[in-house]
């Protein structure tokens, strides 16, 4: 079942053909899956607050309708530590087509993991889980399944990536939580069958997966086309 | 909905033969099934006369007897009509085979035969196919009897898309000495459709194992297969073609672009324990292999062989179709050893793939497939069999067959097919042991199994 805000979220979405990333996040957050924290805004000062009260670096994203591949249009900055660089930066995102605020995230680390979605038209919605980044299409390591998923069709999936054992630790590298990797999986695959009517496809790329947690980094949900 | 009408009809008509056209569809149909099935045929077309010194009747409603199936073979836009005739007179159900809908694009004129049917809960197979053949009961394929290869009576119940490939499919099915329970080209699938297919196949007793050659489906159609296959307790094969990526319109994200519509198909089977063959030659392989074993297995070989060189090329296979050749455990290699002839002792190499040498007879060969069955790395054992070895008798098919019964594990036998081997292969294939005519169609056969294995 989707709330009301996530029925308002799509709709407001339709015209531009795609789910803009704070609110991607917010469909995802209602459903328990892990973001990072963030702030969304177009005020230096709320950012600068923003960052004081990070731990650690935090990254920059314009957030723009008219920009779905944000890394081809330089659209992201990590690793802002100092204010300066925060203040400079949020100044040239802002200037980018479309862009009227900035999303400012606490960084998070970890293995790159693709989790995404598509609505097949033979089988209706399938998961996908693979190795994340920007080369998804390049390795094509990915497993697809029909969703809903179980932690067992999980567990298949990884064995089934050749980057499995990367997932699983490697050569004295640590892996990564299984059990919310599958929860994470699990839980998103419950939610692309309430969102069937509507979407096309669902990248989650990457998801951030320590020997921790699992948390989106980044989210972006394409809508059918209006009919 | 029962489809006992469509498969295992008392009485048909045919409706559209000719009275000038010998080789009309329609006539076809009714010779074969006249002369040669144990089915009552009627032969109807509008204008009547006589056929072979048979009535031809003006309409199916002037017959005076139950009529249980229609084979309908007129042009597409006398169909809708010829239909409601068919339930008025109560016909139970009808083969389609006339084109012209919407394959051709008249989409309209289809579906003004499917709500008719539907309303009437009046089941039908096509259009725009070759319909049924069902061995000893009808034929509604319109290919005359003498140009076609009809496989044997047998246990497998097969589905397709396209009625050229069912008969290609059949060809290749009797020439490995495979039987069908049915053959179906359900064509434009209007009405009947590959999940009514399972329905009908789970409960018939004939049945064994379900294939499917399957283009691809309608919008979510493939979803409900899936459901349907996922709860069938029988063996579903399917063999896909038009795996080629069709060009994605324009991605816009990483996931649609690598999640091309037959990886998807492909990925979705093997999710739910649907046993994906890869070519036609597989298909075959696989039919036989899960007729005889429907419960699958993990997919760990055990290999006995009488020639070293067999055993690596079955393991080399293994390799390449992605099955495991575990190393057996010391107490079953001891085991073997104390028990195989003196001859042999020293040169037998008891390593998983096996070697009992040319030199083995019978009893070694049964001893190492007994006792390779008891350990507990291996699921399933691919005996090599050499007949043209001196130690081999003509009864190892059936005393191996024996074993394997007992043991419990699947065996899989690899025998030269030629006529001077046939008891040996009969042996086998009497007690349902899967023979293969090649080491390469032994492994094929091994990974059906693990292909179907419960998930």
């Amino acid at each position: 079942m989707l709330t009301p805000r996530i029925t308002q979220i799509l709709a407001s979405a339709r015209s531009a053909g795609w789910v803009l990333e704070p609110l991607a996040k917010e469909i995802l957050a209602d459903r328990k899956l892990a973001v990072p924290n963030s702030v969304l805004t177009d005020s230096k000062e709320t950012a600068t607050k923003f960052l004081a009260e990070c731990a650690g670096p935090v990254v920059l994203k314009a957030v723009s309708p008219l920009i779905v591949h944000k890394t081809e249009h330089r659209a992201v900055v990590t690793h802002v530590q100092d204010p300066d660089t925060l203040a400079s930066q949020m100044a040239r995102l802002l200037s980018l087509k479309g862009c009227d605020q900035v999303l400012v995230e606490e960084m998070v680390s970890g293995i790159e993991v693709l989790v995404g979605a598509k609505n097949d038209l033979q089988f209706g919605p399938v998961v996908v889980l693979g190795l994340g980044g920007t080369s998804v299409e390049i390795y094509n390591d990915t497993a697809i399944r029909l969703a809903p998923v179980t932690p067992s069709d999980v567990t298949s999936m990884v064995k089934a990536l050749k980057a499995g054992p990367i997932l699983e630790g490697f050569r004295g590298k640590p892996g990564v939580n299984m059990a919310a990797l599958t929860r994470m999986l699990v839980d998103f695959s419950h939610l692309v069958m309430d969102l069937e009517p509507f979407f096309e496809s669902i990248d989650l790329n990457p998801v951030m997966c320590d020997s921790d947690r699992c948390v989106v980094a980044d989210a972006r949900i394409i809508l059918l086309p209006e009919r | 909905m029962d489809l006992t009408c469509l498969f295992r009809p008392s009485s048909m008509a045919v409706i559209g033969v000719s009275t000038t056209h010998d080789h009309h569809p329609a006539n076809v149909i009714y010779n074969k099934n006249h002369l040669r099935y144990p089915v009552q045929t009627f032969a109807v077309n509008p204008k009547g006369g006589r056929l072979n010194r048979e009535p031809v009747y003006g309409s199916v409603g002037q017959i005076d007897t139950p009529v249980d199936l229609a084979v309908i073979a007129v042009r597409s836009r006398f169909v809708p009509d010829v239909v409601a005739q068919c339930i008025e007179k109560g016909v139970k159900g009808a083969v389609i085979i006339s084109g012209g809908f919407a394959e051709t694009g008249d989409k309209d004129l289809q579906k003004e035969v499917t709500d008719l049917a539907a309303q009437a809960d009046f089941p039908f197979v096509g259009p725009n196919c070759l319909g049924i053949y069902s061995p000893d009961a009808v034929d509604t394929f319109f290919l005359p009897g003498e140009r076609i290869i009809h496989p044997k009576k047998g246990n497998i119940g097969f589905v397709s898309q396209s009625g050229g490939v069912l008969v290609d499919q059949m060809v290749k099915f009797a020439g490995q000495g495979i039987g069908v329970s049915a053959a179906v080209s359900i064509g434009n699938k209007a009405c009947i459709r590959e999940t009514h297919m399972i329905d009908w196949f789970e409960q018939d007793l004939g049945t064994r194992v379900i294939a499917f050659y399957i283009e691809g489906f309608e919008c979510r159609e493939g979803r409900e297969f899936i459901k349907r296959a996922h709860t069938c307790t029988k063996p579903i094969v399917v063999l896909k073609a038009g795996k080629t990526a069709r060009g994605i319109a324009a991605a816009s994200s990483h996931t649609a672009s690598v999640a091309g519509d037959y990886r998807v198909f492909s990925e979705i089977m093997a999710q739910h324990c649907v046993a994906e063959a890869d070519t036609e030659y597989e298909l075959t392989s696989f039919c036989e292999a899960l007729s005889c074993y429907p419960k699958g297995s993990s997919g760990h070989i055990g290999i006995v062989s009488l020639s070293g060189g067999h055993g690596v090329v079955a393991a080399d296979a293994c390799g390449h179709h992605g099955l495991d050749i575990p190393e057996i455990a010391e107490q079953t290699a001891d085991a073997i050893h104390s028990r195989l002839s003196p001859e042999i002792q020293a040169i037998a190499s008891l390593k998983n793939p096996l070697d009992l040498t040319g030199s083995c007879v019978d009893d070694d060969i049964l001893t190492a497939v007994r006792h390779l069955s008891r350990d507990p790395h291996i699921d399933c054992i691919l005996a090599l069999l050499l007949p043209y070895s001196p130690g081999i008798s003509a009864d190892i098919g059936a005393k191996l067959s024996q074993v394997a019964r007992n043991e419990g594990k699947p065996l899989i036998a690899y025998v030269p097919k030629e006529d001077k081997y046939k008891i040996i292969i009969e042996g086998f294939e009497l007690n349902r042991i899967p023979v293969a005519s090649s080491v390469e169609g032994a492994v094929l056969m091994a990974k059906a199994l693990k292909r179907c294995h419960p998930c």
